[in-house]
């Protein structure tokens, strides 16, 4: 190895260890024995591990002799559902009006696609305030269909699907259709295969969205019972803030699944966001 | 109407109907909302709402805090873009690097804190910036440095949350840097080499040429992030300490949710639109000069 070589490789090492350090230790930290993270000098490793830390939040916890809960699993339940509600309804509605805008001829087409587009510069907390009001009269507030509809309106994932679409060849569907196929045939049996790897990246960006979001569902949610778990962490976060090591094990509750979740798919994530321009 | 007319309309018309009612109708009742006095009064009764005009506008003008608050966001944008720009093109160049070894294993380790809930780590952060018992200070403490209290001194209070908020996004456009340095000509770089260019001239002469308007895109894109800056402060520092790192959404959620003055909220709603507009407007500019939209 050449000295160059051996210079930018460890400095990659470095680098990558100090931006994995924060999540290492976060999970280190959710395993110390209560009270430990807060001695001098600050412990890099549980002085044995435990367990306690995942008992009190998950389950429950005695303080002054009366019993307090922090809702953890309900709000881990809530984000469970409410993400993959989300990202179901969301393809339901987007794939297919992304194949449409792609591929279909249909009067005023050009003309929605621009609006489409133009209102991407329109920031999402604009429209938020008088959306509460809204979903107020409508009944919504404080409900999951309140979390989750906002969240359909999906602007970029429409056109992200056109993109891909657009790289499918017109003489495939229009062979298709002389063959007598039906457009809705023509939609399940040939376009949804040739996209599948698409719609499993737009469902991981939906995921990950919905499961992250955390303005609106603070603004939407006022019952706790309906909180989603960034709501629920920060609530106790702002509360609790001395006890570090359940701070912890409520941060690596929020964090693991998703985590788990792009390591598992990063490759689809990483193309998704390149473009398929870059490999290995 | 064709076979096809009806099937688009079927497939593109639920979507269509969610975007306007719930993006749609609230932006353009955003405008509404924001010259009336709309506040707890007239969430009771909507009989207590008056048109006031500019007025919203007129207070905000006149409100500190909101000038702090924009003055905050402002210093968070000018510090934090070059910083995670910076960041992210500096790590990029590195793992562009021929000799670095076991690439798409760093590159996924490095984004990573880009797909974590920026409640959940605000919290890790907070929790590492801890004056006493904070890890960042131990290891400062190691090198002779005094402790710092990172969160809780009005001029450290931004660049703690800006070093968080760069170790959550630089991931991104690392990988958007990456796909751009791909396009970067090889046989020009080798022509550079063979006539003796160093490595910083073969970086101003081929590569940022070649990714100057990725570069520049980036930046605007991370300006309008900046702009809206609010779990971090809402979680690390309840806008605190002193006001330091009050930023406009802060501001608008608590006019908003904390004060029901949903009418004031609404203005600054409308200011923040415009200077992610105005922004827009740049980037837009900037691409028709490079010529790539």
């Amino acid at each position: 190895m050449s000295p160059r070589a051996i210079v930018a490789n460890a400095a990659a090492l470095v680098l990558t260890a100090l931006t994995v350090a924060p999540l290492a230790y976060m999970v280190v930290v959710s395993f110390m024995p209560r009270g430990e993270s807060s001695t001098l000098p600050t412990p890099l490793w549980p002085s044995r591990w435990s367990w306690e830390n995942y008992y009190e939040l998950l389950f429950r916890r005695q303080i002054e002799g009366a019993w307090w809960d922090y809702r953890i699993v309900p709000a881990l339940l809530n984000s469970l559902g409410i993400a993959a509600i989300s990202t179901i309804l969301g393809l339901l509605l987007t794939v297919p009006a992304g194949y449409a805008y792609a591929k279909l001829r249909f009067r005023g087409r050009e003309r929605l696609l621009q609006w489409l587009i133009a209102s991407l510069v329109v920031p999402g907390q604009v429209a938020m305030l008088p959306l509460f009001l809204i979903f107020k009269e409508l009944g919504l507030v404080n409900s999951y269909a309140g979390v989750i509809l906002p969240g359909l309106a999906g602007i970029f994932a429409i056109l992200f699907v056109r993109q891909a679409t657009l790289a499918i060849p017109d003489e495939m569907i229009d062979a298709a259709r002389i063959d007598g196929a039906g457009e809705a045939r023509i939609f399940v049996s040939i376009v949804l295969p040739l996209l599948t790897p698409i719609v499993v990246t737009l469902a991981l960006f939906m995921f990950l969205g919905s499961w992250n979001d955390f303005l609106w569902p603070l603004i939407v949610l006022a019952d706790q019972h309906l909180y989603t778990l960034p709501v629920a962490v920060a609530a106790i976060a702002r509360e609790h803030a001395a006890d570090g090591e359940l701070m912890m094990a409520a941060a690596v509750v929020t964090t693991m699944p998703v985590l788990l979740l792009f390591l598992a798919l990063q490759r689809y994530y990483l193309t998704g966001l390149l473009g398929g321009s870059v490999k290995g | 109407m064709t076979r096809q007319e009806r099937t688009a309309w079927l497939f593109s018309a639920p979507v269509l109907a969610i975007i306007v009612l719930v993006f749609i109708v609230p932006t353009a009742l955003a405008m509404a909302l924001s010259v009336t006095d709309y506040s707890i009064y007239a969430l009771a009764d909507w009989s207590n709402l008056r048109f006031v005009g500019l007025g919203n506008f007129a207070d905000l003008l006149s409100t500190p805090l909101f000038w702090r608050a924009l003055g905050n966001t402002a210093l968070f944008a000018v510090l934090g873009v070059p910083m995670a720009i910076g960041t992210s093109l500096a790590v990029a160049l590195l793992l562009n690097d021929v000799t670095v070894h076991w690439k798409p294993l760093w590159r996924v380790l490095l984004f990573a804190p880009y797909v974590t809930s920026v409640v959940a780590t605000a919290v890790v952060w907070r929790f590492l910036f801890n004056e006493r018992f904070g890890l960042i200070n131990r290891a400062l403490n190691a090198v002779g440095v005094t402790p710092i209290d990172w969160l809780g001194n009005p001029a450290t209070s931004i660049p703690a949350i800006l070093i968080f908020v760069t170790w959550k996004i630089f991931g991104y456009n690392m990988i958007v840097f990456t796909a751009a340095l791909s396009a970067v000509p090889q046989d020009l770089m080798e022509a550079a080499r063979l006539d003796g260019a160093g490595l910083w001239g073969r970086f101003r002469h081929v590569t940022l040429p070649a990714i100057g308007p990725t570069l520049l895109l980036a930046a605007v894109m991370s300006v309008a992030g900046f702009l809206q800056i609010f779990a971090e402060p809402y979680v690390m520092t309840l806008g605190g300490p002193a006001q330091s790192t009050t930023t406009v959404l802060y501001f608008m959620f608590d006019e908003g949710f904390k004060w029901w003055n949903l009418g004031q909220a609404s203005a600054v709603a409308f200011i923040l639109f415009l200077m992610i507009l105005a922004l827009t407007i740049v980037q837009t500019r900037i691409g028709r000069r490079y010529e790539w939209l």
